[in-house]
């Protein structure tokens, strides 16, 4: 017979689980799970400055590793804090699994101290989401919450766990056993085969990936695919890395800042193949004239994907490793020279326009100079805004997990607590968050936790002191009305960072930026590199919000 | 060729949903949180536990509409869901209510 608290319960159930590092802000209500945490000798506790940080760094670390992480909160203002990164998690489709401390289970309804309905808050925003009345049943409900985070379509799952419950001693039997994914759903072998035959009787098919592919560990086979196939290949924001960029079949990203023969290459298809994504506006822009000419092929591990926005000719439920193993064998060797040659032409005639990448201190040349300075080994992470774009549009990226960035909420303050989680999970590698003046903001107090964990983390701010993308959007469909995204101050980022105990470097006032810059990323330790951008340059082409994406400006 | 899903286009056809799912607090939020966002009327709800009172068994009135597969799909995935059944209008479990509501 065991016998122990719920909160010493939980922190043996994380270890178990094989979790190294959690990150979360202590307060009343979860301090129970706290006091047993501090007697673990398995986990080490990250101490964020804010509980979007924590829920941040727990998705950096879960984007990097591919398994759940964990993040911890307080009752009250704790929960509440840690909302917007559930939800990124959500529409990213990121494991995480958020504890968070409740008020004793007599005061739920109350109107206690930092009493607020957790559970009820988060149902919209998670994958799933308990509130443990007992802590007898915190040996089915962490298990389960692992397990739904891995399994099918990845998510976040959020424990409630009020405090009299983290104090209550239960006796059991035996620890329920660490959990693995649940069973795949089995692949559908009759659609798999008329997929592969109308993949092998189309002369202009085109093949679209998403973030699925990434969360199923499939890109080779999804770059099989399109070499045994002859598929140009596109990616959304969220597949980035999937596919090298670099590869002869890539045709890059798609979309609202896609290039213009990325478009118009979809326009062109006869047949889209799409895995692990779910046509999102932004990726496809007006829904109806989206690839005009071509049939669907959809696979998707999530049923509910599937004929969501756009019904599928043949729409598959399945896991996209097993489907694409099944198909392969089934996908005639094609080299479609008049169609690689169509997209050749396209593309040599509608590039993707990147002005002055050779100067480190534009937008487009300093995406290339950090570039040059690193090798695929590196992770990026950005925040949320223009210099995002150009990062995505500029940046080689190379292999899957490389590239973390909030796409579905697209949430400002996402880039350096994540990039501060992938530091954390890959104490080895560079990781470089690209910020903006305002996202930066978003949570720059994580500058303390970067600084305290000694991590391996590079900003690079790309300064126009401004909301650029609203002040691009209200130049251009709004008569140039620009309220509310210039800042009237500048804030000197560099005292900033220096008084939070980073390094800094001034690409502006730098001899030789680009050695500059090779040098600050070369050092270990967290560093701020600071670079002023022009607020007049823009990301182009942009496909206007609600246009078709054949209407692209710039 | 492929067709977009529109904007919703209610019909008067009834359907009847018959869900079985784990009875605790909180399964009927998930559910008709999910039919309320999406500005989905639910016409009718009722829920009973079953015979082991582990379960329960909701039943739900709605209107046919072009986004009921997707509602229904939405339904399944939750984790508290164990099944989902659709039935037709003729379905007496509403009917036999309306006595109550005179
Ligand atoms: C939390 C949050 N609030 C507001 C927005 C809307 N928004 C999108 S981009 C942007 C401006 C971002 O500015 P900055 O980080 O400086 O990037 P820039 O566009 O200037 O490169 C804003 C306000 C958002 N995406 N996230
Ligand atoms: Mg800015």
């Amino acid at each position: 017979m065991m016998q122990m608290t719920g909160a010493e319960l939980i922190v043996r159930l994380l270890e178990r689980q094989g979790i190294e590092t959690v990150a979360g802000v202590p307060g009343g209500a979860i301090l129970p799970f706290y006091d047993a945490l501090s007697h673990s000798e398995k986990i080490h506790h990250v101490l964020a400055r804010h509980e979007q940080g924590a829920g941040f760094m727990a998705q950096g670390m879960a984007r990097v590793s591919g398994r759940p992480e964990v993040c911890l909160a307080s009752s009250g203002p704790g929960a509440t804090n840690l909302v917007t990164a559930i939800a990124d998690a959500k529409l990213d489709s990121i494991p995480l699994v958020a504890i968070t401390g409740q008020v004793p289970l007599a005061m739920i309804g109350t109107d206690a101290f930092q009493e607020v309905d957790t559970y009820g808050m988060t149902i919209p925003i998670t994958k799933h989401n308990y509130l443990v009345r007992d802590a007898n049943e915190l040996l089915d409900v962490v298990p389960a919450a692992f397990r739904l985070a891995m399994s099918g379509r990845p998510g976040p799952v959020l424990i409630d766990v009020p405090k009299d419950v983290q104090n209550q001693r239960i006796e059991f039997e035996d620890y329920p056993a660490p959990v693995v994914p649940a069973p795949l759903p089995a692949p559908d072998l009759a659609a798999i085969e008329q997929a592969a035959q109308m993949i092998n009787d189309a002369a202009q098919p085109v093949l679209y990936l998403g973030g699925g592919v990434i969360a199923s560990g499939a890109s080779h086979l999804a770059v099989t695919l399109a070499e045994q196939a002859g598929l140009p290949t596109t990616m959304t924001l969220m597949a980035l890395g999937a596919m090298p960029v670099d590869h002869p079949l890539s045709i890059g990203m798609l979309g609202m800042h896609g290039a213009r023969y990325t478009n118009y290459v979809l326009e062109e298809a006869d047949l889209l193949v799409c895995i692990g994504a779910r046509f999102d506006d932004r990726a496809i822009g007006k829904a109806a004239q989206f690839c005009p000419k071509a049939k669907i092929v959809h696979v998707d591990i999530d049923p509910s994907e599937l004929d969501k926005i756009k019904t599928a000719h043949v729409g598959i439920h399945g896991d996209v490793s097993q489907v694409l193993e099944a198909l392969l064998p089934q996908v005639h060797v094609k080299l479609r020279e008049d169609w690689l040659a169509q997209v050749d032409s396209l593309r040599s005639r509608f590039p993707l326009a990147t002005p002055n990448i050779d100067n480190p201190r534009s937008h487009y040349g300093l995406v290339q100079a950090v570039a040059d300075a690193l090798d695929d080994e590196a992770v990026i992470t950005t925040d949320v805004g223009q210099h995002q774009m150009w990062v995505a549009q500029a940046y080689p990226f190379r292999r899957p997990r490389q590239w973390l960035t909030s796409g579905g909420l697209g949430t400002m303050g996402f880039g350096l607590p994540a990039a501060i989680g992938a530091a954390l999970a890959e104490p080895t590698r560079t990781v470089v968050c690209f910020s903006g003046d305002g996202s930066l903001k978003m949570n720059i107090q994580e500058m303390a936790t970067a600084a305290e964990e000694e991590l391996n983390v590079k900003i690079v701010l790309m300064n126009n002191n401004a909301l650029g993308l609203v002040y691009q959007q209200q130049n251009l469909f709004y008569g140039k009305r620009t309220m509310a995204s210039n800042y009237k101050r500048a804030t000197d980022f560099l005292k900033v960072a220096e008084g939070f105990g980073l390094e800094t470097v001034d690409l502006d006032t730098a001899d030789d930026p680009a050695a500059t810059l090779a040098a600050a990323l070369k050092r270990p330790g967290p560093c701020l590199i600071h670079c002023t951008i022009d607020r007049e340059e823009f990301v182009y082409p942009m496909v206007p919000p609600g246009g078709a994406n054949s209407e692209m400006i710039g | 060729m492929s067709i977009v899903i529109d904007r919703p286009q209610a019909s008067r056809i009834k359907v009847v949903l018959e869900l079985e799912v784990n009875n605790h607090a909180g399964v009927m939020s998930h559910i008709c949180g999910l039919f309320a966002r999406r500005a989905f009327n639910v016409e009718g709800i009722l829920c009973m536990p079953l015979a082991d009172a582990t379960r329960s068994r909701i039943w739900l009135l709605v209107f046919e509409d072009q986004r009921l597969e997707q509602m229904i799909k939405q339904v399944e995935k939750l984790e508290d869901v164990l099944s989902l059944q659709r039935h037709g209008a003729e379905h007496a479990v509403f009917e036999r209510l309306e006595e109550f509501f005179r």
